[in-house]
Parts: C-alpha cells; structure tokens; sequence
C-alpha cells in the first residue's frame, strides 16, 4: 500500500511538472498566467482531445469569477490534473477517425469535395473557422484530383503527429 | 488531498466517454453496411464533431511545436549576444589595463578595436579614392556625385537581377558622403507628416535584401512623397548587408529630407565580429574590406539615435528607460560611442573616483582567496526572465551600479583553473569577468563594500546610448536590467507612460525584436514593436511588417514574407521545418557542453543503471547505458545550458526513452559527430573546449590576423589561445596547444590555415550526412 501511494505521489508529480512546462510555454509574462484563448491550446497539447462544449465546461472550472481574460496556474494546477489522472478526453483512436469520414462521405465515393468537407466542417457541430478550413483543406486536399482522399488523409496526419 | 485515492480507478467521467466512442464506432459500421443514401443527420453532426475534435487537437500540437521552436531560436540568439557582450567587456578590460599582450609590441587587440585615426584630412582621403582604379572590366554600377535617380535604379538593378557587388572605390566615395551628411545630422531628428504625407516605418532588416526589395515593391521607393524611416539593424545574420547599406545609404543622399535611419545595436562593429557583416565585408571586398570596415565604423558612429514624427510619436531600436532623457541625448557627441558594448574607456590614470569605486555586497563571494568560484547564486531565473521588479541590485534598477547578472559563461568554466595564483600573472584578471558586464565598468580594486559608485558624465552618456539601443518592454512595472541579453533594461508600462507623458508624446514605435507576425503592440498600444525581416530564424518562422503613418497618427500595418518556394507550404511543414532548425541548434548546444551534462547526469543516475558498456565516441570516449528520470534529466539541462525552455516538452524530440519511461542521457549525442575525427593526443576536454568556444577564436583569430590572410603563424595561434584561455580562464597546457597546432599544420610550413582549423570542430548531424548519401 506504501508503494502503491509512493509511486502514486511520483506520477503526480509528474504530471505537475508536464502541466507546468506547457504552461510555461504560453507565460509570456513570466507571472504564472496565461490569456485564456490559450488554455484551449495547452489542454490539448497535454494529450487529451477535448471538444468546443467540453472545453467550455472545463474553462468554467478554471476561470475566476470574474472573468478576467487571463488564467492563473494555481487554479488550471488542480483542474488539469484531475484530467490527467482520470484520463479525460482521452485522442481518437485513427481506426474511429475513419469511420466519421466514411460517415460523411454519403455516396461511398472513397472521397471527399472540398465543398462537401467545406459544409459539413463550417456548418455542422462546432463549426470551423474561415481560417481553420482553409488550413485544413491546404493540406488535405490532393492537388491534382482536387478531392480528399480522406484514407490517406487521416493516415498522414497520424503518422506526423508522432 | 485526494490523489491517493485515484491510483487504479477509472472515473465515471471516462467510462462513458469510453462508451460514446465505442457506441458511435458500431453504430458507423452498422450503418456501412446498410448504405443508406444519406446519414441521419445526428450521425453526420457527430461525425462533423469527432472530425474537428481531432483537428483542433492537431492544430494546438503543432501550435506547441512552433512556440517551442520560436523560444528556442530566441534562447540561443540572446544567449549568442551575451556571449558577445562577454567577449567584448574581455577586450575592454585588455584594452584598458594591458598595453601589451605576451612580449609583443603593437597591442593587437587595440589597433583593432581602437584604431589609431587617420591623420589625413576629409578631403584628402576623397583625393585617395578618386585615385583607386577601376578597371574596364567591371560590370557593375557607377557612382558620381552628387547621385541621381539612376544611380540608385542601377544599384537596385545591380543587386536584384545581376548579382553584383559594387566596387570598392564607389563603395569608398558613398561612405565618405554619407559620413559628411550624417555630420550635419542632430542626434534626434525631427519630421512632420505636414502635407498629408504618409511616412513609412520599417524595422530590423538584418542583410536581408529580399524583403527591402519587397518592401519597396509593395510600397514604392523612396522619394520626396513617399518618405521612409528605417528604424536600425540593417546589418548582420542575413548574407546582403552590404547591398542593403549601399542602397539605404544612396536614398539617404539623394532624398536627404525624406529618407532617414536610426542606429541599431547591430550598427557596431563587435557586434558584427560574431554576427557576420565583418566576414561579409571581407568576403567581398577582399583589399579594401579593411578600409571599409574602419569608415564603417565612423558612419554607424554617425548614425542618428532617435526619430520623432509630429512630436508626438517616437521612433528608437530598441526602447526606453527610467532614465532616459531626450534633452541630455540631444546633447551628446554621439560619434564618440563607436560601440555600444563598450564602456567609456576608464584607464588607470584617468579615472578620477577610482578609490571609491567598489563592488556590491552581493558580490565577495567570487573574489574569496583570489580564486574564482563558479556561481551557483545566479539561478537561471535571475539569468532569463524579468520578474516584477526583480533586479539583483538593491539600488534603482536600471542605474549604473545594479550589477549584471553573472556570465552564464562563468558556469562553464572548468574548475582546474589556477590562473590567478599559480603563475602570479594578472592579479586583477579574475575581477574583469563578472563586473565587467554591460551596465558596470570594470573595477580595480574588489574590497567589499556597499556604496554605490558615483558614474561620470562619459558613463551616463554611454547609458542613455544603450539604453536606447537594447532595452525590450515587458509587461509588469519597473524598469531592470535586461539579462536575458545583457545589455540595456526592460521596461515596463509605467516607465513608457511616465516618458510619453513628460515629452508629450503619443507613442514609442521600436524594433529590436523579433514578431511572428512582423509587428506587437504593448503597453496599451502605446508601444509599437515592428520587425521588417521575414524568416528571420528560419524559412516560415515569421512574416515581416512596415507601418505607415499619417498626419492622423493612426499607424497602418503591412505584412509579407518573402518565400523561396513557389509552391504554398501547409502550416504542418512550415512548422516541421523551422523546428527542426532549432532542435539542430539546440542539439548542437547540448553537443557542446557534453562532459559538463554527462557529469550532471551521472550525479542523478545514483544506480549507475545499465551495464558497462564500451561505445566509441568520436574515437575517444568511452560510455555506457545509463537511465536518469525525466525530471532529473530536465534539471541537469536546465542547469548546465541555463537556457530557459520547456525541457520536459522537449525531451522527446532530444532524447530516447528506455522501456520503464526513463531517459537514456546518452542517446542525445548519438546524432553528433565531429566531422574530421581529431588525433588522439588532442585530449576530448580539449576538442569539447574549441567546439564550444569556436566562434568566439574565430572573431579573436580574425584580430589578430591584420592581412586577413586566413592563414596564421604558429606563434599567433598560441597567442590566440593565450587571449582566448585567459577570457575563460581555462587553464590549458601550453604543450596540448602546441600539439594541437601542430597536427594541424598539415603542410609543416609553419602556418595554420585558419578557416581549416574551424572546419575540423564543425559537427555534422547524422541526418544530414544520411541524405546526402
């Protein structure tokens, strides 16, 4: 049980020391705080895969009462931890990922239009930014047939983001 | 606390959210196989969720990587400038205390730093360089004065589309002119917008002649109606300096009311040693590269320190103090202050407090028993960040007297020094290094007291200048020491407010750093930062800006990034490149302070895990397989590199992990090689040595080496050691150096080629060498 607490208290230590580096890393101020259009950005970065709603819901965890326009560590410490701990929105497995685009991909074409993406990602869920869809379509679509190859597409980006 | 508690359980929150996945993975291929024509629309939603989901993960990955890659780049650019700083405070205490320098007559390093002047008159020397000759066969430009439209078209003609360099002699004759104009110049200048004309404000262009050709693209030339104000560091890093000087300098004399510059830090000729526009000028100008340098000298000199538009917008490089003055800046000689980074020179006759002089109370602890301890006092957060008001002296912050942080160099030493007491030489050698930093002078005598020093009116001078020419905003109140590049302060919106208020100015437009997006605003707007150099730390790290500013004072924003590649590259690969660039660095660092970090590591690693195992390392090292924790790991960095980056983040591009989560130190330095093995005699502490410090030797070899020959004499080399060893107070045999020049005198004439001796410390990365194959 001793152990067991031992190596409990190493893992959150840990875990505090791998918030407090990605926290630093948007501290531009060197104050412990950090404007909260990036706390999105740093929760991500740490691993989990939260959505717009979820975010929202944690923020609310975090922010002061009054709102401030910043976050201070000592409230996103705790917070963050506990989702570390409990393994919150944990990434999607590429196999899942796949299935949503087939989902989107009505007619069974293997493929994508721009503009088919374009509605679903701008105007369904939690809707893209301009920027972000253009960002997305930049890399996603093949240059010389003009359409996603969505296969080829999800099995690129895994491989790049480890 | 509640941490106990969690250690094999799996909250609610997951198991459902596991559950929805799952749930929605079967309910897809359920679907699949039914083909309905079109998906329910809450299915589509939820896909649509998932898919951004995912993404914006992706997004904020790579937005983490080109934070990190951008603090990187930064972290060893500051760093390179306070090893400058610390390189040429050496030459200053040289200058000032020492006439001779091992037995030899003419004083090497002040014929250098501080050439003796011309005795010929002005238009004697322009007598001088009507008579270089230029031969039939040249095909660049012409120049005749005064200059006319053509000759700047010719020039932007010769430089964009031929490639060419102008002649030396035209070179000459534009520095010449441009030195008479900049004479008549005062130290502030002050414009108008009058005539509703719209003033251009570009910032730092470092050598890069691609965005000023770009500039002058988007926003046309410069001209009587179209006025410019560049705001300093057109030199140095970028491979073009000498064009862009050439083609600022010629707008300067032809539009003399309407084309102005302000001097940046860059503008100094030891800055330059290391930073590249010196081995420019020599590169292209091979006879008269030394000429030109010198007259250089004078026009940076000349160069005025401060615009201001409608008396109400303030244009400096770098920033402001809580001691700055306009009124004392307008009356200064500023030509005096050849370099920022050297203080007033303060000989032994002419220093008039020089009894009262004495070091702070903070600092005894290095001159205990005449020996040098190394400094565990500075932590690496008094050397990086600006905290609130933090500043190491107890007196106002940004005086003369606060005392710089130590050299982080001080760290590195090797403790077998003995320089100061076992040959006897040079008992004041040990107090140049910490004091003599920017913000001090150097002082003679190290009794410890607490009284502040009383600075003369040449130091106070000095500090305005570089206070002007170095200092960066910061967003807490106060006004400290800027240690992060070891020259000038930090100031913060009170000190911007309480200067905008006594001068009536509306705001501070400043460059000196560098922008993702080519400009910032700070201090509620009322600072502007405006960076005109594109790619300025890589290919995509950053766009460059231009301002420009009406009789409204509203300030309009321009931006561009010059690019090589035709093809648009995704934010994914621009990222990927520019990180890689600074993980190269980074490692590269790492490489050079190998023994200090494996010792670090080993004093973690208490299991001595891992068997014995005999790895060959550039010929010499042997090494064996040991673990250290990620947290030990990030701590021996930090604390030998001092350089202030997320370790943890990084940790997995640098390092292999073992099995158990462990870091295996060692595999850091796997992807590094010297490229040339060295012979066996050169001992790795040695070769460690010259790795680390090679820039450094390169820019003392260059003083020494007046004809710029490339080649050394065996006896110079030793005297660059000498100069070099006692700079870093490292002890180094004299015999290893002798071995050491010697092996490398490969044709046994009793000359070293220099550019050779560099070659055989340069590292290649595996990678690199992998796909050249």
């Amino acid at each position: 049980m001793a152990e067991e607490k031992e190596s409990a208290e190493a893992m959150i230590s840990e875990i505090h020391k791998q918030i407090t580096d990605a926290f630093d890393v948007f501290d531009h101020e060197f104050n412990k705080t950090v404007d909260v259009r990036e706390v999105g950005t740093i929760i991500r970065s740490l691993g989990c895969c939260p959505s717009e709603g979820e975010l929202h819901d944690l923020l609310a965890e975090i922010e002061e009462e009054e709102p401030t326009g910043y976050i201070r560590f000592e409230k996103f410490l705790p917070t963050m931890t506990k989702v570390l701990m409990e393994r919150r929105y944990r990434p999607i497995p590429e196999d899942v990922l796949l299935r949503a685009f087939e989902v989107l991909d009505q007619e069974k074409k293997g493929h994508l239009e721009p503009e088919e993406l374009t509605k679903y990602m701008s105007e369904e869920g939690e809707p893209f930014t301009q920027e972000e869809m253009e960002e997305m379509l930049s890399a996603a679509v093949d240059p010389d047939k003009n359409v996603i190859l969505y296969k080829d597409y999800v099995g690129m980006m895994t491989v790049e983001d480890n | 606390m509640g941490c106990g508690t969690s250690v094999a359980t799996e909250s609610q929150a997951k198991q459902s959210e596991k559950e929805l996945t799952y749930k929605f993975f079967y309910s897809i291929t359920q679907r699949a196989d039914e083909s309905p024509k079109a998906p329910s629309p809450a299915l589509a939603i939820k896909a649509a969720v998932l898919i951004q989901r995912w993404y914006r993960r992706y997004m904020a990955r790579i937005e983490i990587r080109r934070r990190y890659t951008w603090s990187i780049f930064q972290s060893i650019e500051y760093a390179g400038e306070q090893d400058q700083l610390q390189l040429s405070s050496f030459f200053t205490f040289m200058l000032d205390n020492f006439t001779h320098l091992g037995g030899e007559s003419p004083d090497l390093i002040s014929q250098f730093l501080d050439p003796t002047s011309d005795p010929m008159k002005e238009e004697g020397r322009a007598a001088k360089y009507e008579k270089i000759e230029v031969p039939d066969s040249y095909p660049g430009p012409h120049l005749s004065f005064p200059l006319t439209v053509a000759h700047t078209n010719a020039l932007l003609r010769a430089f964009k589309q031929q490639q060419q360099h102008l002649h030396a002699r035209y070179v000459l004759q534009l520095l010449h002119e441009t030195k008479k104009f900049l004479k008549k110049m005062p130290n502030i200048i002050h414009l108008s917008t009058s005539y509703t004309k719209e003033i251009t404000i570009c910032g730092d262009l470092h050598g890069k002649l691609d965005d000023l050709l770009l500039i002058f693209y988007k926003n046309g030339l410069p001209s009587t109606e179209n006025p410019y104000v560049f705001n300093g560091d057109f030199v140095d890093r970028g491979k073009k300096s000498v064009e862009i000087l050439i083609i600022l300098f010629a707008f300067l004399l032809l539009y003399p009311n309407d084309m102005h510059l302000n001097r940046g830090n860059h503008e100094d000729h030891i800055m330059n040693l290391r930073y590249g526009f010196t081995k420019e000028v020599m590169q292209k100008y091979r006879s008269h590269g030394r000429e030109i340098l010198l007259l250089l000298q004078d026009v940076f000199s000349l160069l005025p320190l401060a615009t201001i538009i409608d008396n109400k917008v303030l244009i400096v490089h770098g920033g402001v103090s809580d001691m700055t003055d306009l009124d004392y800046l307008a009356s200064i000689e500023r030509h005096k202050f050849k370099s920022a980074l050297r203080p007033p020179r303060m000989s032994i006759d002419s220093s008039q407090d020089k009894g009262r002089r004495k070091t702070k109370g903070q600092l005894p602890a290095q001159f205990s028993g005449g020996h040098r301890s190394i400094s565990t006092r500075y932590s690496s957060n008094h050397l990086m960040k600006p905290s609130s008001g933090a500043s190491l002296s107890p007196s106002s912050s940004s005086s003369l007297s606060s005392s710089i942080p130590e050299s982080r160099r001080m760290s590195d030493v090797q403790e077998k020094d003995t320089s100061t007491t076992s040959n006897g030489q040079h008992p004041l050698h040990h107090r140049s290094i910490s004091p003599a930093g920017i913000l001090e002078v150097p002082f003679l005598d190290s009794d410890v007291t607490i009284t502040p020093k009383v600075p003369s009116w040449e130091e106070m001078e000095w500090k305005q200048i570089v206070d002007l020419l170095w200092s960066d905003p910061k967003n807490q109140n106060g006004c400290s020491p800027n240690s992060f590049r070891g020259g000038g302060c930090y100031f913060g919106p009170d000190v911007t407010l309480t200067l905008l208020k006594k001068y009536r100015l509306k705001m501070l437009i400043r460059s000196h750093e560098c922008k993702q997006e080519g400009y910032e605003l700070c201090h509620d707007g009322q600072v502007i930062t405006i960076f005109s150099a594109s790619n300025y730390y890589e290919e995509g790290s950053n766009r460059g800006a231009y301002i420009k500013l009406g009789p409204d004072l509203v300030p309009r924003f321009f931006q561009y990034q010059v690019s090589k590649f035709t093809r648009r590259m995704t934010l994914q690969q621009r990222v990927s490149v520019a990180e890689g660039s600074a993980l190269k660095s980074l490692r590269e660092k790492l490489y050079a302070h190998r023994s200090e970090l494996i010792a670090a590591f080993k004093q973690y690693d208490t299991y001595n895990t891992g068997k014995l195992k005999l790895t060959v390392l550039d010929g010499v090292c042997e090494s064996f397989l040991g673990t250290v924790s990620t947290s030990d790991w990030a701590s021996a960095v930090e604390l030998v590199l001092r350089l202030d980056l997320p370790w943890r983040t990084l940790r997995s591009r640098l390092v292999r992990l073992a099995p158990d989560g462990s870091v295996e130190y060692l595999s850091c330095f796997e992807d590094l090689h010297m490229e040339q093995p060295i012979k066996e005699q050169v001992t790795p502490s040695l070769v460690e040595t010259l790795y680390r410090y090679r820039t450094d030797l390169e820019i003392i070899f260059n003083m020494i080496d007046k004809d710029h020959s490339g080649l050394i004499s065996i006896e110079e080399f030793r005297q660059t050691w000498r100069l070099f060893s006692s700079h870093l107070h490292i002890h180094v045999d004299n015999a290893a150096i002798d071995d050491l020049a010697r092996s490398i005198d490969f044709n046994k004439d009793g000359s070293i080629d220099f550019n050779e001796f560099l070659e055989a410390f340069r590292v290649v990365h595996k990678l690199d060498s992998k796909e050249k194959h």
